[in-house]
């Protein structure tokens, strides 16, 4: 069976790629300071610190949820880190290791809480948003007495968690950032999960049709809570790699990047309704917003437009990927 | 197999508990500097600001505020709010549980006319603060305390363009803020070549790569002016990565800002001393409700700009380091 070319605008990370290519070729002819390796790598790093999260929140997304708590729990793990380590004096990679715990803890309830009271996780997660943006404040406030973390680039760890999360090489006098090559490796897990393993079908089963997935044995409640802790996981990771780049975090941080990740997602070909989308997509999508972001910069234009060209590209996609499947599945 | 990783992960933690020096460092409490108890003035002041949480900025102003409440036994009542029409209820709120006296920045003077003129008909004095220096006389505000965001980004503009400034770029890292605006418009109004960038302040890695494509795009920038301490920490790291020869210069201050003020990566900072404003603003009223007495002689009192460069670091960076300066 061969597919015709209709038939493969239907798959959620092409109508992506093609946007992607489209607005990577614009950039390169309008933007002379664009036609570098050193400009790509800066560009392929801001996707990665979106685009990490991002792969985490679609394929939640996929499986039907949403969460909202996303951006703030990337702060909230860097601040558990820094704050435990700084006020305890004790080892950095005791309070990384404590920052996970409680990133999954966040993951699980805000799954638990989903399942449990069957409340829309838009709106459960809307609040530990809240709850979480004040705790980010409140508890850094009341450890350092300022509302930004203290310096830890002093304490033991430092070094061997700086070269883990926050390392760089060069390549032929380009610098590449790990987070790059750890976003490629996390979009490829979840790739693999999607397509290759069971947990994968059941991803599409709860997002597409929750009650038949019941019907037919999938674990829903397992499956969602999963998604849920993997969104703070990967929240967790990006957490890590802000503090042990900037060494010291504002507590108030992290606050709209929820919307980012889920822009990411839609652009990249994820369904808002759930059912649709894969990994690949998502990583496009990030990739399409570092672009656009510093594509703007590189061209030299007025940055006080992007929030409004980013709505524009985010109407497009939706309307692309919305026609594509129409014409693919007639 | 995974309860194996869990023994591993434990046995870890255990090891790496031992303690870890660069951490706090024990230091004992100077809070019985010789205030008297609080209330014991017996007057109630009301704190009103347009503050986002979370901003290293606005957490001076408070603690100067908190600390001239401390010192005078008057009652502190801080709210803030962000939003215009919010900050003009919360004026007005304080205005109802009948205060002794208000404290309130003017950002949006059109949106908290009613309210502080509300206060005025009260008989409650009002003093402002920060923002709305051209503004609070009409207001019905009777002192001021802040500086003018307009003539602080002319200081700036001034002494950069003496040291050889020809196209600096000014940093804006919230969306329409109108002071921060002012500050930018400021620059530009002393050397004309200035260009503004608008960089989203709540991530700071897409600062860094912001301004990093920045330099990257644009070699001729020779200094970078940011409007905010913790954007100034990442415009050295920016600049590092595009290998920019750019001087980095910056509004306000903290207490990673002065090391680097020392070090040597941030030339200067012009400081508008928020700890000042807030004890300022608290103490006039204190005075104002004790003795009659009117600070500023008719005018505004400024607060800054204050520059702090290498030939004052020393004597600054111990009060950045307790949050007052």
């Amino acid at each position: 069976m061969t597919r015709s070319p209709v038939r493969l605008l239907a798959r959620p990370e092409v109508g992506a790629l093609v946007a992607a290519l489209a607005i990577f070729a614009f950039f390169l002819a309008v933007a002379p300071a664009f036609r570098s390796t050193g400009a790509l790598f800066t560009v392929l790093y801001q996707a990665s610190t979106i685009g990490i999260v991002a792969v985490g929140v679609g394929l939640l997304m996929i499986g039907g949820e949403f969460d909202l708590s996303a951006g703030v729990v990337v702060t909230t793990a860097g601040l558990v880190n820094s704050l435990f380590c700084w006020w305890f004096g004790v080892n950095l990679w005791v309070g990384a290791l404590l920052s996970l715990l409680v990133c999954l803890a966040i993951g699980f309830l805000n799954g638990w809480l989903v399942m449990r009271t069957g409340i829309p996780s838009f709106l459960i997660t809307l609040g530990t948003f809240f709850v979480l943006q004040g705790v980010n404040l409140g508890v850094t406030k009341l450890v350092t007495g300022s509302v930004a973390s203290a310096n830890i680039a002093d304490i033991d760890g430092f070094r061997s968690l700086q070269a883990v999360f926050a390392g760089n090489f060069g390549i032929g006098g380009v610098t590449v950032w790990t987070t790059v090559l750890f976003w490629v490796l996390f979009v490829a897990v979840a790739a693999w999960i999607l397509h290759r393993t069971r947990p994968g079908n059941w991803i599409y089963a709860v997002g597409g049709a929750p009650e038949s997935a019941r019907a037919v044995g999938v674990p829903v409640v397992r499956t969602k809570i999963m998604l849920f802790m993997s969104v703070s996981f990967l929240g967790w990771f990006v957490g890590m790699h802000t503090l042990y780049r900037f060494n010291t975090l504002q507590a108030g941080n992290g606050v709209g990047n929820e919307f980012i990740y889920i822009i990411a997602a839609v652009v990249g070909g994820t369904l808002l309704t759930g059912g649709f989308g894969n990994a690949i997509g998502v990583a496009f999508g990030a990739f399409i917003f570092g672009m656009t972001n510093l594509g703007i910069v590189y061209a030299g234009w007025d940055p006080n437009w992007f929030k409004a060209f980013l709505g524009v590209m985010l109407l497009l996609a939706v309307s692309v990927n919305l026609y594509a499947r129409k014409w693919g599945s007639r | 197999m995974r309860r194996g990783f869990l023994a591993v992960g434990a046995a870890t933690v255990l090891l790496l508990a031992a303690c870890s020096s660069g951490g706090r460092e024990a230091t004992e409490e100077d809070g019985a500097s010789g205030g008297n108890a609080p209330g014991s003035s017996g007057y109630t002041i009301a704190f009103i600001t347009h503050e986002t949480p979370g901003d290293t900025f606005w957490d001076k102003v408070r603690a100067g505020a908190e600390q001239a409440a401390k010192d005078e036994g008057v009652t502190l009542k801080y709210s803030n709010d962000p939003d215009a029409g919010k900050q003009a209820v919360l004026i007005q709120q304080a205005v109802d549980s009948k205060v002794q006296g208000i404290a309130t920045t003017l950002v949006t003077p059109d949106a908290l006319a009613g309210s502080v003129k509300a206060a005025g008909a009260a008989g409650i004095p009002v003093v402002g603060l920060n923002a709305g220096i051209d503004q609070y006389k009409d207001l019905g505000a009777l002192m001021y305390f802040g500086s003018d965001d307009t003539v602080a980004g002319e200081s700036i503009g001034e002494r950069i363009a003496a040291a050889g400034a020809k196209h600096p770029l000014c940093v804006i890292h919230q969306q329409g803020s109108v002071s921060l605006e002012a500050r930018c418009a400021g620059v530009r109004a002393k050397v004309p070549g200035t260009e503004n960038l608008q960089v989203n302040g709540a991530d700071d890695a897409a600062v860094v790569s912001a301004l990093q494509a920045k330099l990257a795009q644009d070699k001729t920038i020779d200094y970078v002016v940011t409007l905010g301490a913790p954007i100034a920490l990442d415009t050295v790291q920016a600049k590092e990565q595009a290998a920019s020869t750019a001087k980095v210069a910056t509004f306000d201050l903290n207490a990673e800002t002065a090391k680097a003020v020392k070090a040597g990566t941030i030339e200067f900072a012009v400081d508008q001393q928020p700890y000042a404003q807030g004890y300022l603003a608290v103490s006039s009223l204190y005075l104002y409700l004790k003795n009659g007495n009117d600070i500023g002689g008719g005018g505004p009192t400024l607060t800054g700009p204050s520059y702090v460069d290498a030939s004052n670091i020393d004597k600054i960076l111990p009060f950045t380091e307790k949050n007052t300066r």
